[in-house]
């Protein structure tokens, strides 16, 4: 497949699937999604493509969400007219100019000096956010109306899938330069830069410099996400720019994956699923996504994109029937056992007498159901275990070449 | 007027001297040895030369302009490139994003965000001239970091060598390799130096005197002699100073 035919292939999802899944909960879901991609990718740019480590991230989309809504108002007050399509690049450019004054100093270093850098900004903008009132709006933030200004072809983004086809036009457009900029010198070199930052002077770089762009690149679309989100929540409060925010994007990154260009795109996809999906059945979701954060970090380095990476070469040896029955065998235990330990989970918070994981009614006062579930899990994983050596052969073999294979089966 | 011109280097840190009042001229198309027994100071002194350290007192020239007061990628720039002791590449890029990485500069590329590197095709094509030329064109899409130690050694080389450099600095370029593989790469560096300036630390005797045309001998951060290859065999404060100290030699 073309790399042209995945880009259109891309398009085509994006305009069909509010046809698809066409409620009012998918559709706020899907452009959540478009926003939290664009700004996913933009802290990639910094994270994965160019080894700088940010805590402040949100900085750059806040800020750019702020002036966002600020544009709106002043639409909405006809200071200014342009139509409300434009918001994002509002956004980016605020975002960039953020981007170009803050990375001037921070990014003389990589590594930790950078990170505590990065720190040290989120925290002194969260906290001023809080206290310059007049364009922040303290606690309660600033909010605007995005149906004001000239439609767009007779568009007023009243609707809300009006506003998921705005938001998925721009993290397309913004996905695509994004992807185009890593095949650019100033790409490659933030790649270089990150491997080895000396070297990279001694053949005629500034690695100052290469970080500074993509620094500036990364406040840049980061800017056009809070602008998307401006449109899209027409508010912004000091919970968008603050260190939970900053910290909510790197795990989007991490859990995708760091290496790939598409692994940041699969973290927010996932993770945006996670926080509205999953919090609609337990108050215990952030949780579980610390536990995924951990178990990424300590068995998944290159995230779950390296999972999916990992079976290329199977993949293309035609090998990958000799892994059906090894992971069925090792996810039916499997299951049972993060079930178990879910229900366990679960049930110690559960406050009410009775408690109901999976239709089976479970009572946390009683010893019963305690051994039910410990013997249930203890039970799984011993099986789990037991799978594992099985699941280990298959795949050397699958990752065995066919020639190889020959040549053993010769000698045998 | 020589193409690099070292006067009165120093060098301290803090109160240890390392470098003590170098003076050296290389001339245009030399092929020039630095030997010296080990902590003699060879190695800070490519470091002051490309500038990683900053010189503590006195003057390095480069085609006529002083060069130690500039950043390592300026001085680059002017057409002094260097290798590293330690292997010192890109190991997450492939070989050939390695040597394309190397030549973006010297082409003209700058911090440029509006070329693509795929359309590029005279980068692209100097850049799998360059591979085939260090031997390593079969590993082109393997990255840096999985090639076996010499084959990191012979990239090593070709990223110094990329930009076109008039001058190469070479910090021993053969250490820890095996005999042929050293033989191997004597060769290739005679191959690649063809017409440029040289300038190599190297331990190997055999290596240092089959190759270089001059040879400067550095003892506690103090040039002892500097002659062609003959006159320094037979230099009797260099056999007291360091040959006696070889079995090797």
């Amino acid at each position: 497949m073309g790399k042209l035919t995945i880009w259109i292939v891309f398009a085509l999802v994006l305009l069909v699937l509010p046809q698809i899944f066409d409620s009012v909960l998918s559709l706020s879901i899907f452009t959540q999604m478009a926003i939290a991609i664009v700004f996913a990718l933009s802290y990639n740019m910094l994270l994965g493509q160019g080894g700088m480590l940010s805590f402040g991230h949100a900085v750059y989309f806040g800020l750019g969400g702020f002036l966002a809504v600020h544009a709106m108002m002043m639409i909405e007050f006809e200071t200014l007219s342009f139509s409300i399509t434009l918001i994002p690049l509002v956004g980016g450019v605020f975002g960039l100019l953020a981007a170009l004054f803050i990375g001037s100093f921070s990014t003389h270093k990589a590594g930790t000096v950078f990170a505590m850098i990065s720190l040290g900004i989120g925290e002194l903008v969260a906290a001023s956010s809080l206290i310059l009132v007049s364009f922040f709006g303290g606690e309660a933030g600033v909010s605007g109306d995005r149906t004001y200004g000239p439609p767009f072809f007779g568009i007023d983004f009243a609707q809300d899938d009006h506003v998921y086809y705005l938001a998925a036009a721009w993290m397309f457009l913004s996905v695509l330069c994004m992807s185009l900029f890593t095949q650019t010198p100033a790409g490659r070199m933030a790649n270089a830069v990150r491997d080895n930052p000396e070297r990279a002077e001694f053949i005629g770089y500034s690695a100052r410099r290469v970080r500074f762009i993509s620094f500036a690149m990364a406040g840049f679309f980061a800017g056009i996400a809070g602008g998307i989100f401006a449109v899209n929540y027409e508010i912004l409060t000091e919970e968008n720019l603050n260190a939970a925010t900053s910290g909510r994007v790197l795990l989007m990154a991490y859990i995708g994956g760091l290496g790939f260009f598409i692994g940041p795109i699969v973290g927010a996809v996932v993770l945006t699923l996670i926080n509205s999906l999953l919090s609609n059945y337990t108050d215990l979701w952030m949780l579980y996504l610390g536990i995924l954060f951990l178990l990424t970090v300590m068995f998944l380095p290159r995230g779950l994109t390296g999972l999916l990476m990992m079976h290329r070469v199977a993949w293309q040896l035609g090998h990958m029937r000799l892994l059906l029955l090894p992971y069925t065998l090792t996810a039916i235990p499997g299951a049972v056992f993060v079930l178990g330990t879910i229900a366990m989970i679960e049930m110690s918070h559960a406050e009410e007498t009775e408690f109901v994981y999976m239709g089976l009614a479970l009572s946390p006062e009683g010893y019963g159901s305690w051994a039910l579930l410990l013997g249930v899990t203890a039970v799984a994983f011993f099986f789990l275990r037991r799978t594992l050596p099985r699941l280990r052969e298959a795949w050397s073999q699958a990752n065995t070449l066919p020639r190889l294979q020959r040549h053993e089966d010769g000698h045998l | 007027m020589s193409l690099l011109q070292l006067q009165n280097v120093c060098k301290s840190f803090g109160p240890t001297q390392i470098i003590r009042d170098v003076s050296l001229n290389i001339e245009q198309g030399e092929k020039h040895a630095i030997i010296g027994p080990n902590g003699a100071g060879k190695s800070t002194l490519f470091h002051l030369i490309s500038g990683r350290y900053k010189l503590s007192s006195g003057g390095i020239l480069f085609k006529g302009a002083p060069i130690h007061n500039l950043e390592p990628f300026e001085i680059t720039r002017r057409g002094l490139a260097r290798s590293f002791q330690v292997t010192n590449i890109f190991p997450l890029l492939s070989v050939f994003e390695n040597v394309r990485c190397a030549l973006l500069w010297s082409m003209g590329y700058k911090y440029s965000f509006w070329h693509f590197l795929s359309r590029q095709t005279a980068l692209n094509e100097r850049a799998e001239a360059l591979l085939e030329e260090i031997g390593l064109f079969d590993r082109r899409n393997l990255p840096a970091g999985e090639l076996a130690y010499a084959e990191q050694r012979a990239l090593e080389l070709g990223i110094a060598i990329a930009s076109g450099a008039e001058m190469i600095l070479l910090d021993e370029p053969v250490a820890g390799m095996s005999h042929s593989e050293a033989k191997s790469a004597v060769a290739l560096i005679r191959k690649v130096t063809e017409g440029r300036t040289l300038v190599m630390v190297e331990h190997d005797m055999n290596i240092v005197f089959d190759v270089a045309d001059r040879i400067t001998v550095l003892v506690y951060g103090e040039v002892i002699a500097s002659d062609v290859p003959e006159k320094i065999r037979g230099n009797p404060r260099v056999q007291e100073a360091y040959l006696g100290e070889t079995p090797h030699a």
